[in-house]
């Protein structure tokens, strides 16, 4: 929309800059909270302006938090996500969308219904899985009676078992599994021309080798959009690590930050440490703000790049 | 080099036939032209022979071998698109090479190659920008020496030129045409453009509904159409039809209006009774004064065409268009007289639209 009245254009900017202020006054708060000493942030009134604390408090936090090693896990664990689900994403579509077969559209479909069960509602049963990764299989079994017909000739009870619990794997696996990324990309490969692809084939590329020189290079931006996302998605992660990690060198990092504000009870009456709290929040969100700041520069190039 | 045979070749979509039993033979180097409306299964027929479409009945045999269930990079073929289909993220050296790319030649020899094509399509001097960067002639000629690098047996062309504006549209063109004289490998050009068709072709291919109407020379074609359709569909301006009536005696075509023309009596005896089709080509027509021509017309309107002008006139409930490189003054609503140069007419079976006779019938008034 191009509108030429200068009126319009204040009050746009002027929206834009409240909504702005909006979003940077909890930002702000946290800082000002993470510079203080414990009794300058509860003091009543409120402090507003930063106090000189800082550097202490970030240390404490730092060290209280283990964050050293926290961020060494939750960094692993969000490439891990990321990667997967940029391969996996890439991987399904091209197989949707370039290949003519009648399982098409259903396959489509059991993924698609995935868009409709992110991780928090299907947590249950996922636990399970992740409690042995070969469940479904061992059920199959069973109830086809194959695991009766092998006892019974050889005496051998089958068992499957794998168990994810406490592991990367675990911890990455179930976060890896929607649809969002296989349906971007769906999307994305939608807009290549039929005649691309036929020219490839005219060319002798197989799909493999046009995936690759062609599909992969052409949607550089989506990668770093999907990256962006799915890294940041991977470094919020709570509940599902809470649940899976029991042993504190899977522990990730956003749960560490819960624990870094201690509950009124846990304290016995004390007023919790929000300075160190906060200081906290500081340094964990530094992560995905650097990715974001970094693949901003991408996808502003893929935008302006006008050969797309 | 290869020849190409295509025999009985039908495609069917879902339950729906497209294309309905093709037969066509393509001669080492010919430069053939499929010609026909839109929709009338023409890309169809090129995509089976390129492997990009399978062929639901039939054979085509490429060098003399079944190709039908070969993939498209091993039956020899190079395809130009209409949309020329350049790989958007890569250099302009680089599509014209991916073929070799993935054949696995050797950078070194890869880019000797790569240059001396682009040099003879004159791309020399834009091996390193995008496709996004060039403009669509430039692109049409990437597209060009993306197939000729290849060294392929057959050329297939897709209405390759239909995105170029008018002028573009006939420079690039010739350059086909060029090319294909200096490196002779068989082509098949599609198009919906006859003048483009008349041009370019050796033999030209006329479909129409997925049957092929005729094949021939493009002169032959224009003379000797087999068909209404045909006769409609190639010339510009497009041929007159006028229906009559065959009679053995006297044998003559009987015209609406009771006016006569003369038959040879052999093909007015063996067609007794049937209804036809009379086709003269605007140029085989004159405007004489009223009464004088071959039959009367009431002037409509004209259209100027520089070198000469197209008049239309009303004759019956029926339009008849007359081109005139004299441009006589004429005014609208005012009968006049049309008269038919004798060896121009055609004369087609109105039920079946097939011709019923070769040229030299002669036209004549009746008496009053
Ligand atoms: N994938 C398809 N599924 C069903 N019908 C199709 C398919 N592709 C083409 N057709 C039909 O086949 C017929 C021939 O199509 P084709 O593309 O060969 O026409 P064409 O002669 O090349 O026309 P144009 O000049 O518009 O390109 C058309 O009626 C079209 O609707
Ligand atoms: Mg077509």
């Amino acid at each position: 929309m191009i509108e030429r009245t200068p009126l319009l254009n204040i009050a746009t900017h002027a929206i834009l800059a409240v909504g702005l202020l909006l979003m940077l006054l909890p930002m702000y708060l946290v800082i000002v909270a993470a510079s203080h000493s414990l009794q300058d942030v509860v003091a009543v009134p409120p402090n507003l302006l930063p106090g000189d604390q800082l550097w202490v408090n970030l240390q404490a936090a730092w060290e209280k938090g283990h964050l050293g090693d926290r961020f060494v896990t939750t960094f692993i664990v969000a490439m891990g996500v990321m990667t997967g689900k940029i391969v996996m994403s890439c991987i399904t579509a091209f197989g949707i969308v370039f290949f003519d077969h009648r399982l098409k559209m259903p396959i489509f479909w059991l993924i698609f219904i995935t868009l409709m069960l992110p991780l928090e509602v299907r947590i249950v049963p996922t636990y399970a899985v992740a409690a042995n990764a070969l469940l479904p299989f061992q059920t199959l079994l069973d109830l086809s009676g194959i695991t009766w017909i092998i006892n019974a000739l050889s005496g051998i009870e089958v068992k499957l078992e794998w168990n994810l619990l406490n592991s990367y794997a675990g911890l990455i696996m179930p976060l890896v599994a929607t649809a969002t990324g296989t349906f971007l990309y769906r999307q994305f490969y939608l807009t290549i021309p039929e005649e691309l692809v036929e020219a490839a084939k005219m060319d002798g590329a197989g799909p493999l080798r046009f995936l690759w020189d062609v599909l992969i290079p052409l949607s550089r931006t989506n990668i770093a959009a999907l990256a962006t996302i799915m890294f940041v998605y991977a470094w919020n992660q709570y509940l599902w690590p809470l649940l899976v990690v029991t042993d504190q060198s899977y522990a990730m990092i956003a749960v560490e930050l819960s624990r870094l504000v201690p509950k009124f009870s846990a304290t016995g009456g004390e007023v919790p440490k929000w300075h160190i709290a906060m200081a906290g929040t500081l340094i964990v969100m530094l992560p995905p703000i650097v990715v974001v700041v970094f693949m901003q520069r991408w996808f502003v190039r893929g935008l302006i790049n006008t050969d797309k | 080099m290869a020849n190409i045979s295509i025999k009985q070749v039908r495609k069917s979509y879902a339950n729906s036939e497209v294309v309905h039993g093709v037969n066509l033979e393509v001669s080492t180097g010919e430069f053939i032209v499929i010609l026909g409306p839109s929709g009338c299964g023409k890309s169809t027929l090129l995509r089976m022979i390129a492997g990009l479409e399978s062929v639901t009945a039939g054979t085509i045999l490429i060098d003399d071998k079944p190709v039908n269930d070969l993939e498209p990079h091993e039956r020899g073929c190079a395809m130009v698109f209409q949309n020329y289909a350049l790989y958007p993220h890569m250099t302009v050296a680089e599509n014209i090479g991916y073929a070799l790319k993935v054949a696995g030649l050797p950078k070194m020899e890869r880019a000797t190659k790569v240059s001396s094509v682009a040099a003879s399509v004159g791309l020399t001097e834009f091996l390193d920008r995008r496709p996004g960067q060039l403009s669509g002639g430039q692109r049409q000629r990437v597209a060009m020496a993306r197939a000729i690098i290849r060294e392929p047996k057959v050329f297939l062309f897709d209405e390759p030129l239909s995105n170029l504006d008018a002028k573009l549209r006939v420079q690039m063109r010739q350059e086909i045409r060029r090319i294909h004289n200096r490196i002779r490998a068989t082509s098949i050009f599609v198009t919906h453009d006859q003048q483009e068709g008349m041009t370019l072709a050796d033999r030209l291919v006329v479909m129409n509904k997925g049957v092929i109407e005729q094949i021939g020379a493009p002169e032959d074609v224009y003379h000797h159409p087999a068909s209404i359709y045909v006769a409609g569909f190639i010339g510009s301006p497009a041929m007159n039809f006028l229906s009559g009536q065959i009679s053995a005696t006297p044998a003559a075509a009987m015209l609406a209006n009771g006016e006569r023309i003369t038959l040879p009596a052999h093909v007015a005896a063996a067609h007794d009774g049937k209804l036809a089709q009379i086709g003269i080509r605007p140029e085989a027509l004159s405007i004489v004064p009223a009464g004088s021509g071959s039959f009367d017309a009431v002037f409509d309107f004209a259209e100027e065409l520089g070198n000469a002008r197209l008049y239309h006139f009303r004759f019956e409930d029926l339009t008849v268009s007359v081109l005139s490189a004299d441009k006589p003054k004429v005014k609208a609503g005012v009968p006049m007289g049309i008269k038919v140069a004798m060896d121009a007419v055609h004369l087609f079976d109105a039920e079946t639209g097939k011709r019923l006779l070769a040229r030299g019938i002669v036209l004549e008034p009746v008496p009053a």
